[in-house]
This record gives C-alpha cells, structure tokens and sequence, in this order.
C-alpha cells in the first residue's frame, strides 16, 4: 500500500479534501468510544488514588491502594493464580489447538466433521462453558462416576469445592472451549504456508515431526505472536466462567485478578480499591496489547 | 468473551493435496480422531440428556446414570419460573439493535479512515482498535457511574450503549481494511458523475462490505449475546437481566435441580449455536478477520 507522505496523484484527488459529513462520520463513533471506552479508563486511574465506596467525593489516598493490595494475600494469591492460569491455560489450549491444526490441515474424509466438533464450545459462552462443566464436577457426576468405573475411587473428589482442585477444574473447561479457536487461528496459518516447502522436505528424506519443526514451525512465526498476545490478554481478562463455576472460592483458591477485583468493586464497594485491581491488571496486559497492535499495523502496511 | 484477532488471510486455495494415496495411515488417523472427537462432544451430549430427563430419575439415579425416563419439565420450569423465556427476550432486545449500531457505526469511522485524507488517521485507528483489547476491568466501576450520570444505568439501554463503545473499534479495523481493499476506480468513477461522499458510501462500499459486514455481524451476534460482565454491571434489576446474567442466578436457584439447571443452559447455548450453524463460514473468515485483504 503507498504511504500516506507521497500518493500518488490520483489518490490524492480523492483524499484530500475532507467534506463535513465526512468528519461527522468519523466524530460520532470516535465520541461514542471516548465516552464509554477512554474516559472511563482514564478514571480507573484517577480512583485506583482514591478511597470511595461509591457515595460523596473520592478521598485522595495516594498510592495506599497499591500498598495495600501487595499486603494483600488474597491479592498476591489471585496474582499467582492468574500465572498458573496465563500459563496452563496458554499453554494447553496452543499445544491443543497446534497439534489439531496440523492432523485435520490437510482435506480428507471426516475432516470437516472433526473440525466443527472441536470449535463448536467456541460459540457457547463461557458461562454456559462453566455450567455444562459444573454438572461434570459434582460429586456424583460423569468425572467422578467414570474415574470410580475404571476403580479409581481414590482420585474422586468434590473437583470444585475442593482449594486443591478447583482452579485446575475451571481451566479444564476454560480450555476445553479455547482449543477450537486456536485451532482455528493456526489452521488459517497452516494454509498460508507454502506447501511445496513440506513436499521438498518429504522428497528429501525429511520424517513428519523434522519437516514440522523445521519447515512449518518457522513459517507460523506471525500466528505465534498473535495466539500468544491474544491467549494472554484472554487469560488476564477471564471473568466469566470462574464467576459461574466457583466464583473465585473456596477460599480464593481459584480467585484471579478479575474476579478479586469485581468482587471488591461491586461486592464490597471499594472502589478505589477495586480500581486499584484494575490498574495492575491493565499494566499486566500493556505489553501485550502492544504486541497485538505492532502486529495490527503491520498488516496495515501490508 | 475471546479477543478477536488478526492473522493473514488464508491464501487463495491451498494446491490440492498431492496424489499420493494414504489409504494405509487412513485408519490410524480416523481411530485417534475419532474417539478425541466423541470425548471433545460428549460433555454437551450429557448435559443435554440431563436437560431431558426427568427430576425424579436424577434425584433416585445420581445425574451420571443411565437415564431411564424423559420429559420436558425440567425445560418447563427453566423457561417459566426459571425466567429463562423472559431472558432470552431481553437478550434478543439487547444484540439486535447493539450489533446494528456497532455495525453502522463501525462502517461510518471505517469509511472515513479508509477513504478520506483525515490527519492522523493511523494513529486514530490504532487507537480505536486499543479500546477494544483493553481488559474491561479498567472500564467497569467508571461505566457503571457513567450510566448513573447519563440516568440510564439498570436500563437495556445502557448495555446496548456499552456493548457498541466497547466493540466498535474492533469493528472500525476490520471494515477499514476491507473498505481500503476496494478499488480507488470505483468510487473515484461514481465521484466524476457526481455522487456524493454520502451515495458512495451507501451505494458502492457498503453493498460491497456486504462479506465482511457478514462475518462480523455473526462474530458480534455471539459475543454480545454470551456477555455477562457488562450486563451484570450496568444491570441491577433481576427482571431486565439477559440470558447469560439469568443463567447464573437460575444456578443459585435451583441447585439439585440439575435437570432445570442443563435445560437453562442449553436454552442459553442453542442461539449461538444457531448462528454458528447457519453462518459457519462467515464465523470463521471473521475470526480470521483483520487482514488487509
């Protein structure tokens, strides 16, 4: 695409002038945006400085609030918690969703059918997800009745009034939806390579899993980094479906940022707080979000 | 609630697949796919049999038996006293017009990014796309006071609002690259015979966003339909909640009536799967959106 300096003269005619209705177009949703979108966040920044519980004026604090929530063990806690989840979740969902995407790539029989069968949990919401998997967890469910039918008796528990089991148990079913779509993602990857590659690699002696980690592997690098930014910024969003299976108990056991901070927002009323919850969380996903954005112009200039 | 992302394009038509006959590892494949597929299916397939069978077996068998008799009560109930019916209303009430205005809006700011010489117009969509992949907790506790100030907060009003500010700039990104796709020769012909920037945009772009507008429209459809944060933030009042936000109340209501709580569940999942069946296609090329091309 030209850059936007030096068009050529053509586009220039046609972009130059700007006509009103034409600034009305862009100002209506560029406002609608600011208004419910960066005016509030720019606010969480002002109240993460403040104590409020929502009624008179905000008393300015300071930077309390931060020193607060790193006494805070529920919040460390709900931190490590959301590694655990960063990771196990990411994880998982990408090594599941790759090794998909690379057995159902190429078109044969029954392809088709597998595919919609793995990306259908995609389209339920994740409370949903949470509550199809809830019924799965209770004491005498599927998962407890099949580990007692292969004699494992001894593994049966309460998965998730259980502070040892319960964060796992809700990724399982957080994961159990992403795969569909990370499968989706490398899929569309795993087209845009260039097939050839793979066959000179075949015809050269080259074994399945070399001509994956040396041919493939390196030309899904754009995938990657999107997958990655995107399964992170999922992972520090994730609300929804901890809300509906366990929401955040027992004992904060499966608490994450987000549900700590929706419970002191909105629970408690402590705003400034809350707010203060998520800021963190906001400066966990910058990195993030700029990675994706990096990515985005690229593809702008493409 | 997934972020929605931006990979290349698929390209054109992968080359099709090399003669070579795999009959031998065929059945390999099918005996590890198959079997992966059933275990991936089978927890919608239980939940949906538990949604059918009736509270007395559940309560004499354990929810992991056989079922042994069927019946609808349990839909009944979920529909009736479970407000699911109610919710599923106020759902509908909620996407319809919030996708449209998303949407429309999104076309608007795409259109004047993508075709016009705007100063700054990278940075402006940059930034619009920003808003979209912030984590909504920063939004949250300032949203819910905006919509007291405004004096629509606890209305479907709100939730429509929100649900367009905070989509929109996904939405402005993938239109524009779309709109930026079109040949400059077409609106530049319609321009020479007078048309105005108001009839190009109606009468050529957008009939030719009719694709991406598609795809992006199924996309929003299940995001907006499956949201809970919003709605449990804008909304107090347990009348005007939508599908996902009844659900969970429906949960804390009725909690060994698993029967109840599977059919709530599966009336909260069939509209989206609905979509998802209908617009198969236009889901996935819109998740895949974002691309330039």
């Amino acid at each position: 695409m030209t850059s936007v300096t030096a068009p050529p003269r053509r586009r220039r005619a046609g972009l130059r002038a700007v006509p009103k209705v034409v600034w009305l177009f862009l100002l209506i949703p560029a406002l609608v945006e600011v208004g419910m979108v960066f005016w509030p966040a720019v606010n969480s920044f002002y109240l993460s400085l403040t104590e409020w519980n929502g009624l008179g004026a905000a008393q300015p604090v300071g930077l309390d609030n931060f020193k607060n929530l790193f006494a805070d063990e529920i919040f460390r806690g709900a931190l490590w918690n959301n590694v655990i989840w960063a990771v196990g979740f990411g994880g998982l969902s990408v090594l599941g969703g790759l090794a998909l995407a690379v057995a159902l790539n190429r078109p044969r029989r029954g392809v088709g059918l597998y595919r919609s069968a793995i990306y259908l949990p995609m389209v339920f919401s994740l409370a949903v997800t949470g509550l199809f998997w809830r019924v799965q967890y209770q004491p005498d469910g599927t998962i407890n009745t099949l580990l007692g039918a292969i004699g494992l008796e001894s593994v049966e528990r309460q998965w998730l009034a259980d502070p040892d089991t319960a964060l796992y148990a809700v990724l399982i079913a957080a994961v159990w939806r992403q795969v569909g779509y990370v499968m989706v993602l490398y899929l569309a990857g795993l087209k845009s390579t260039d097939p050839t590659l793979d066959d000179a690699a075949a015809v050269d002696g080259a074994g399945a899993w070399q001509r994956f980690r040396f041919v493939t592997w390196p030309q899904l690098r754009g995938v990657n980094t999107v997958v990655f930014a995107v399964t992170v910024i999922d992972s520090l969003r994730t609300f929804d479906i901890v809300w509906a299976m366990t929401q955040g108990g027992p004992y904060h056991s499966s608490e994450l940022l987000s549900t700590y901070m929706f419970q002191q927002g909105f629970t408690f009323l402590n705003l400034g707080y809350a707010s203060a919850i998520a800021v963190v969380i906001f400066v966990l996903a910058l990195i993030f979000i700029i990675t994706y954005l990096v990515r985005a112009t690229k593809e702008e200039i493409a | 609630m997934s972020t929605a992302t931006l990979t290349p394009a698929p390209a054109k038509a992968s080359s099709p697949p090399p003669a070579k006959p795999k009959r031998r590892r065929g059945w390999v494949f099918h005996a590890v796919m198959a079997p992966l597929t059933l275990l991936w299916v089978a927890p919608m397939v239980f939940v949906v049999v538990l949604a059918f069978r009736s509270f007395d077996d559940i309560a004499a068998n354990g929810t992991a038996a056989w079922p042994v008799s069927f019946g609808l009560e349990g839909f009944r109930e979920a529909l009736g006293r479970g407000t699911m019916g109610r919710a599923l209303w106020t759902s509908v009430q909620v996407t319809v017009p919030a996708v449209i205005l998303s949407l429309l809006l999104a076309s608007w700011a795409a259109y004047a990014l993508a075709r016009f010489h705007i100063p700054g117009r990278r940075a402006i969509l940059l930034t619009m796309l920003a808003g979209n992949l912030l984590p909504p907790q920063i939004l949250l506790i300032p949203v819910s006071r905006v919509m007291e100030s405004l004096g629509i907060y606890d209305t479907l009003f709100a939730l429509v609002t929100i649900h367009v500010g905070f989509g929109l700039g996904f939405y402005t990104f993938v239109l524009h690259g779309f709109m930026r796709s079109i040949p400059e020769e077409l609106t530049e012909a319609a321009r020479i015979d007078g048309a105005g920037p108001v009839q190009i945009y109606a009468r050529i772009i957008m009939p030719l966003c009719r694709p991406s507008l598609a795809a992006l429209g199924a996309l929003a459809t299940t995001w907006i339909f499956n949201d809970l944060i919003w709605a449990i933030t804008v909304l107090r009042t347990e009348a005007k909640l939508p599908v996902t936000a009844a659900l969970l109340n429906l949960q804390g209501g009725y909690v060994s009536n698993w029967n109840v709580v599977a059919a709530a569940s599966v009336i909260a999942a069939v509209p989206t799967a609905i979509v998802f069946f209908t617009f198969q296609r236009h889901f996935v090329s819109g998740l895949l959106m974002g691309s330039n091309k």
